[in-house]
Parts: C-alpha cells; sequence; structure tokens
C-alpha cells in the first residue's frame, strides 16, 4: 500500500494534534486579520485570535455558512489580495446567486497533495493513465482530479463530460485504467459498455467517483457493470473541492487529511460539538489555506466520524459516507430519518436498476407520528399474483424497519401517480404542524 | 386452450377500476371474463378480452400496468360438480391451481373454466388426454 506523504499520513494522533494547533492559530489569525465578516463575528463575541491556546478553543469560535458566500459574492471573503490568486472556481448552486472561491499557488499544491493522496492509497501510480469525466471549468471536480494525476505522474486523458460513446471508445483507444466521474455517470458508462458488449475491452482497475450522494447498491452495481473496485472521494468547493476526505484500500470510509482540514461533529439545531462516534452536521475549518480559508464552515452533511486507527496504517480520521443534508433530514418518532436511507432500500428490494418513484409522508395523529412510503407501481415490480405484489411489500417494509429502526406503512401505488414539480418528483411531504 | 391473460395492477382507489374499463370499452375492446383480487391496498385485475395486445398498448399508454399471462381455459358442464371433476383431476396429477375463475359461454348449459397453473401447456395436455373438452376461439370471444 502506497503512501503519498507516508510521514504526513502516519502522524501519530498526539503529533497530528500538535500540527493542527499551529496550523489553526495561524489560519484563525490571517483569516481575522484579512477577511472582514469573520473579524466582525469574533469581535461580537469578544475573541481575539489569541484566545486560541488549544484546540478544544475553537469550539467559542463562530461558525460560517454557505449563505456568506453569497452575501459577500464575489470576493469579500478573500483573505489574499487578487495578485496572488492563480484560479476561481465557483458553482451555481439550485438556489440562485453562485458562489466564488480562490486558489493561491500554495492552495493549488494543498489540493493537489490532498486528492493525489487518495489515488496513491488506491494504487494508482504513474503507470496509470486517468480517464477524467468530471466537467472541467468552473465545477471543481475535473481540474481537481486532473492536478491530482499530474502529481503522481500519471497520464490525463482530459476528456471533461458528455458523450457517452466517444468516452467509451477513448478509454478503450488509450487503455485508460482509471475512470474519474460522477458516480450516476458511472452508472450510464457501466449500462452503455455492457450494451455495446465492449466491457472485456476496457483496461480499467479501479474509479473514483463524486461530487453527488450514492449508495453502497449504486457502488455494487458501478463494480459489477464495468468490471473495477469503487471508490468514493468527497470535498465541497467551499473547502477546496475533491479531495477533503477520499477512501483508502479498505473502503471503511473516507480519511479527511487533518493536516490541512480540522473536523468537528455538532448538533444542527444547537451547534454544540458532540462527543467522539456521533452522527451530526459535518463542520469544517481549513487550517492551511490563504486565498480562501474557511472557518467553522456548517456543510449541511449529516455524519459521523471514526477515530479508530484503519487497517491501511493511515492515523487520519475516517468519516462515513453523509446519510443525508441537515436541511433534508426528518425527525420521525424521534429517530432520524433520511430520504436516502429510503432509496437505498428501495434500490435493493425492487431486483430493479432504478430505484422506483416513492414519497414520504408524515403526519401527527393522536400525538403520534404516522409514517408513510408511497411506492410507484412498475412492470418490474409488479406480478400477476396478489400474493407475489404483498410479498415485495413485506420486503419493503421489513428492510425499512431493519435500516430505519422505526415503521413505516408502505403502499403501492400507480406510476406516475407521485406529483412532479419541474420533472423531480416531491419526495417528502410532512404534514405537521411543528413550527 | 391456451389463452391470453391481461392482469392489471389496480391501485386501491375509487374511481380506478371503472376508469379502466371505460377506457377499455372506448376501445372497442370486448371483455369475456372479469376477475379481481384484491387486498385492503391493491388489486390485480384479470381479463379475458378479444385483443389483449390493443388492450395492453391503450392500458400502458394512460400509465396502467399490465401483465399479459398465458392461461388456461377448459369447458365444464354448467352443472353440480363441473368446476370439483376439473379440480380433481389437476389435484390427482399433482397439479396446484394458482388462482381460477369461470364464465358463461355461448355453449348451451357449458362454462368455461380460466385457471393459472404452472406449465399450462403441460396441464392443457393432461386435461385433454383426461376427455375434457378443449373450447375453441370462438366459445371464448365474441367476434
Ligand atoms: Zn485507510
Amino acid at each position: 500500500m502506497a503512501f503519498l506523504n507516508e510521514r504526513m499520513e502516519t502522524l501519530s494522533r498526539a503529533e497530528l494534534k500538535k500540527v493542527q494547533l499551529e496550523r489553526l492559530q495561524k489560519e484563525i489569525k490571517r483569516t481575522y486579520d484579512n477577511v472582514e465578516c469573520f473579524r466582525n463575528r469574533m469581535d461580537e463575541k469578544g475573541l481575539k485570535p489569541e484566545d486560541i491556546k488549544s484546540l478544544e478553543d475553537l469550539q467559542k469560535v463562530p461558525f460560517s455558512y454557505k449563505k456568506d458566500l453569497r452575501d459577500y459574492y464575489p470576493f469579500g471573503l478573500f483573505a489574499q489580495p487578487l495578485k496572488n490568486v492563480l484560479r476561481f472556481h465557483a458553482s451555481s448552486g439550485t438556489t440562485g446567486k453562485r458562489i466564488v472561491v480562490g486558489y493561491t499557488k500554495n492552495d493549488l499544491e494543498t489540493w493537489a497533495e490532498c486528492a493525489a493522496r487518495m489515488l496513491s492509497a488506491i494504487g494508482v501510480t504513474d503507470e496509470d493513465i486517468i480517464h477524467v469525466a468530471y466537467g472541467y471549468g468552473l465545477f471543481t471536480g475535473g481540474f481537481g482530479i486532473h492536478g491530482a494525476a499530474e502529481k503522481i505522474g500519471a497520464a490525463v486523458i482530459p476528456i471533461s463530460s458528455g458523450n457517452t460513446k466517444l468516452q467509451i471508445q477513448t478509454m478503450i483507444d488509450f487503455g485508460a485504467t482509471v475512470l474519474c466521474c460522477t458516480p450516476s455517470y458511472a452508472m450510464h458508462l457501466g449500462e452503455e459498455v455492457n450494451r455495446m458488449g465492449v466491457k472485456d475491452q476496457l483496461k480499467l482497475k479501479c474509479g473514483v467517483f463524486g461530487a453527488e450522494p450514492w449508495t453502497e447498491s449504486m457502488r455494487e452495481e458501478i463494480e459489477k457493470s464495468l468490471g473495477i473496485k469503487a471508490y468514493d472521494i468527497y470535498g465541497l468547493t467551499e473547502v477546496i473541492g475533491p479531495g477533503v476526505a477520499c477512501e483508502c484500500e479498505e473502503k471503511a470510509g473516507m480519511h479527511i487529511w487533518e493536516d490541512h482540514f480540522l473536523a468537528e461533529i455538532i448538533d444542527p439545531d444547537t451547534g454544540e460539538v458532540l462527543p467522539e462516534g456521533s452522527t451530526g452536521e459535518l463542520v469544517f475549518t481549513s487550517l492551511t489555506k490563504e486565498a480562501f480559508p474557511v472557518i467553522r464552515y456548517r456543510t449541511r452533511d449529516i455524519c459521523r466520524l471514526e477515530y479508530e486507527p484503519c487497517k491501511c496504517g493511515r492515523t487520519h480520521l475516517r468519516m462515513c459516507k453523509p446519510q443525508g443534508r441537515s436541511d433534508d433530514m426528518l425527525i420521525i418518532r424521534g429517530v432520524n430519518v433520511f430520504p436516502s436511507q429510503i432509496e437505498e432500500v428501495l434500490l435493493k428490494t425492487s431486483g430493479g436498476d432504478l430505484t422506483p418513484n416513492y414519497q414520504i409522508v408524515v403526519d401527527r395523529k393522536n400525538n403520534t407520528d404516522t409514517f408513510d412510503v408511497n411506492v410507484e407501481m412498475s412492470e418490474e415490480l409488479f406480478a400477476d399474483e396478489v400474493r407475489s405484489i404483498e410479498d415485495i411489500e413485506k420486503r419493503i417494509t421489513a428492510e425499512l424497519r431493519s435500516t430505519l429502526g422505526i415503521g413505516a406503512k408502505v403502499h403501492l401505488v400507480n406510476p406516475k401517480s407521485i406529483e412532479r414539480s419541474e420533472g423531480k418528483a416531491k419526495r417528502v411531504i410532512d404534514k405537521r404542524n411543528l413550527h | 386452450m391456451i389463452t391470453k391473460q391481461l392482469s392489471v395492477f389496480v391501485e386501491n382507489k375509487k374511481g380506478r377500476l371503472s376508469a379502466i374499463l371505460n377506457l377499455l370499452a372506448e376501445n372497442d375492446v370486448d371483455l369475456s371474463a372479469l376477475s379481481l383480487a384484491d387486498t385492503t391496498e391493491f388489486g390485480v385485475l384479470r381479463l379475458i378480452v378479444n385483443k389483449p395486445e390493443l388492450a395492453k398498448k391503450i392500458l400502458n399508454e394512460s400509465g396502467v400496468i399490465v401483465k399479459i399471462t398465458d392461461v388456461l381455459a377448459v369447458v365444464l358442464d354448467d352443472a353440480p360438480g363441473g368446476a370439483a371433476k376439473i379440480i380433481d383431476t389437476l389435484y390427482k396429477n399433482d397439479v396446484s391451481i394458482e388462482y381460477m375463475y369461470a364464465f358463461d359461454t355461448k355453449l348451451t348449459g357449458k362454462a368455461i373454466m380460466v385457471a393459472k397453473t404452472e406449465n399450462v401447456k403441460a396441464v392443457n395436455d393432461l386435461l385433454i388426454q383426461n376427455g375434457f373438452e378443449d373450447p375453441s376461439a370462438e366459445d371464448i370471444f365474441k367476434f
């Protein structure tokens, strides 16, 4: 198992914390001196950078939010003059105003190193040919992996996204060994490859997939259809881009590169830091970023951190796959429920390749939450016998109970009967009047 | 004989069943037989019609899920014990019936029974060997 930066990746926890504190103090000072928004928030709390004497002191520091990037668009949160900025990346966001971030030379180097640590960790070397089908442009996907591939000296096919047939032909002709793209596009490529009957002409051995949530069932599907090992990568444009956290060959959670990013898990409602091992909202503080430092940035991703040493030898903690966004989370009878969990169950129990359309309906009757899941019937699920349909209903119900820990009523409904807005099915209807 | 049956998924909501039947009537699809198996949540409507492929297409287009299944059709005496005779024969030959229903025909004193079993082809041969009358398409469908 290869390390890109063995010393840093295997530092003892104690040494790692020392590095973190040193860097944190500098990062807070830099941000305080150069970013007005952060300085004002610190001042409001009567905090000075010098008050941060331990890692625990970070808990006193104010949070930052996605909204800040919109409010201070374009450069209000930059901590360096534009003269020192080498590149911008931006994301459109689904709700109007876009956000922009900047990178200095060192930031680009940090980013390339973080993502390159992953490539090394999954056995990619300078012998490999990396097919990058993430979009190149303002989106961080394409350039992020590109930088990492160059860092380890692999050959890059910067094909960007689109034109599936050309993508497949290029992979065959150039002998691509590593595929990087979004997991949903990997699923699509897998289907096409099998439809065209060219799977045995591919030399792919593994793939790096991220930029959108995906499930273990999707991983199995991708691995089977393309005959590769599929690994997860995590990153937010605001934090740096893909590479903040990545899986190693163990596939046992994504290592967060803690010498560059400090992670906390908080209660999304109260903002309190939760004890080790808790599930809550992931919060990041950059430790070495120059142009666009983030301090206690609320990701809205709900996940859990694993502090146990990894079998691969790396000491950096691992984040579990985000279960969902804190905005999407439903609390039903006191239990956290994410639409993504329901999706996973449906994909597993439906026997098809596609997740059936579904809708969650939550209501409150006699002071108890009711929890109904409507699932659209499909040709694949339908059988001539009542008994086998009832079996499907029972299987979904049982699987939901074991996954979520609470019972749901499952109803099979007519296809296309779940209301859609702008082509997307409305996933959650919460009729409770809790606010 | 072996005939084609439409199996239709019916959500248990007011008006679903009549909407399906009206749609078929509007398109001149003639029903010979109808049976509904239902639970509190949903039903499976089984139909023997004169134009199964057309019916499936029409229903699919309106978002209804339909499967075409091969079932067994056999003539029975429209008299006490008529159905029992067939069931008895199947039982003695270890054939289990998944479901069955019967309907009237133009043949006087006779009815037609529809049954779903495993391997309908073999069961059909078995019934003919045992002297049961094989209906013709004319007996089942009105043209
Ligand atoms: Zn590891």
